[in-house]
């Protein structure tokens, strides 16, 4: 089952995804995304995706589609994170080159 | 040498976006005899997940349908898993397998599916006939050592 927290800090939003992102998961990570976006209207939105344990080409589309509605607000977005086979995925689709993929230290 | 099949599962799940999950997890169970790495089972999971997805999101737009999934194990560590639908077909092929191509209008999918199929696979044949339906057919040596 999806699941996502958000921490937000200053105008910073953090928000972590768990578990699974598949085409069926992803309405709802999406429609819960963005109600935090539209609602706390942060200027940057990090996407903190250390607990997916899946995620197939509706990630990037989920990630993407973030992207667009970040650029409609007017904040920045970016990617925290990911597991190896997160970030193969995104690499692939080379959508690190508009959502920049960034590593907090453990 | 030709190798032989040495195990096969068939089944037919309708086009629910909440079978998505248990096909791959299905696909992935059943392969596991054949001791694949968990990058290996990684891959496979991705990649039914990706076939599985087409169908309900675009084979079956209009209506829901039935899934067909088929894996073969044979005796020198291939797999094959074939994933076929009777739904609405592809106009052009080779554009659909394009990366990056996607007749998605909300801007939520990303038209990598394909792409994440060919990479993670040795193999990937579709063949598409319109009106007719799709099928899928993807092949996976898996790196085991012989005795």
């Amino acid at each position: 089952m999806e699941e996502i927290r958000t921490v937000t800090t200053k105008d910073m939003l953090t928000v972590y995804v768990y578990g699974e992102i598949d085409h069926h998961s992803a309405k709802g990570i999406r429609t819960q995304i963005d109600r935090y976006i539209l609602m706390q209207k942060p200027s940057s939105v990090r996407l903190e995706l250390s607990g997916v344990t899946f995620m197939d080409s509706s990630g990037l589309g989920l990630i993407m589609g973030r992207y667009a509605l970040c650029t409609d607000v007017g904040c920045s977005l970016c990617v925290l994170n990911p597991t190896d086979a997160v970030a193969r995925i995104i690499f692939m689709a080379g959508l690190e080159k508009i959502v920049p993929i960034e590593r907090t230290q453990k | 040498m030709k190798s032989k099949v040495i195990n096969e599962m068939n089944m037919v799940i309708p086009s629910y976006s909440v079978n998505e999950s248990y096909a791959r997890y299905a696909v992935s169970a059943f392969v596991a005899q054949m001791d694949p790495t968990v990058d290996e089972l990684g891959d496979i999971r991705t990649v039914v997940s990706e076939a599985v997805t087409n169908c309900v999101v675009h084979a079956y737009r209009d209506a829901p349908g039935k899934i067909y999934i088929s894996v073969k194990c044979y005796d020198d560590g291939k797999l094959r898993v074939k994933i076929r639908d009777k739904g609405c077909g592809i106009a052009d092929v080779k554009k659909a397998m394009e990366p990056l191509f996607t007749t998605d209008t909300t801007g939520e999918r990303g038209g990598m599916g394909f792409a994440i199929m060919e990479s993670f696979t040795d193999k990937l044949t579709v063949r598409s006939s319109l009106g007719f339906g799709t099928t899928v057919t993807m092949t996976k040596c898996l790196n085991i050592v012989r005795k």
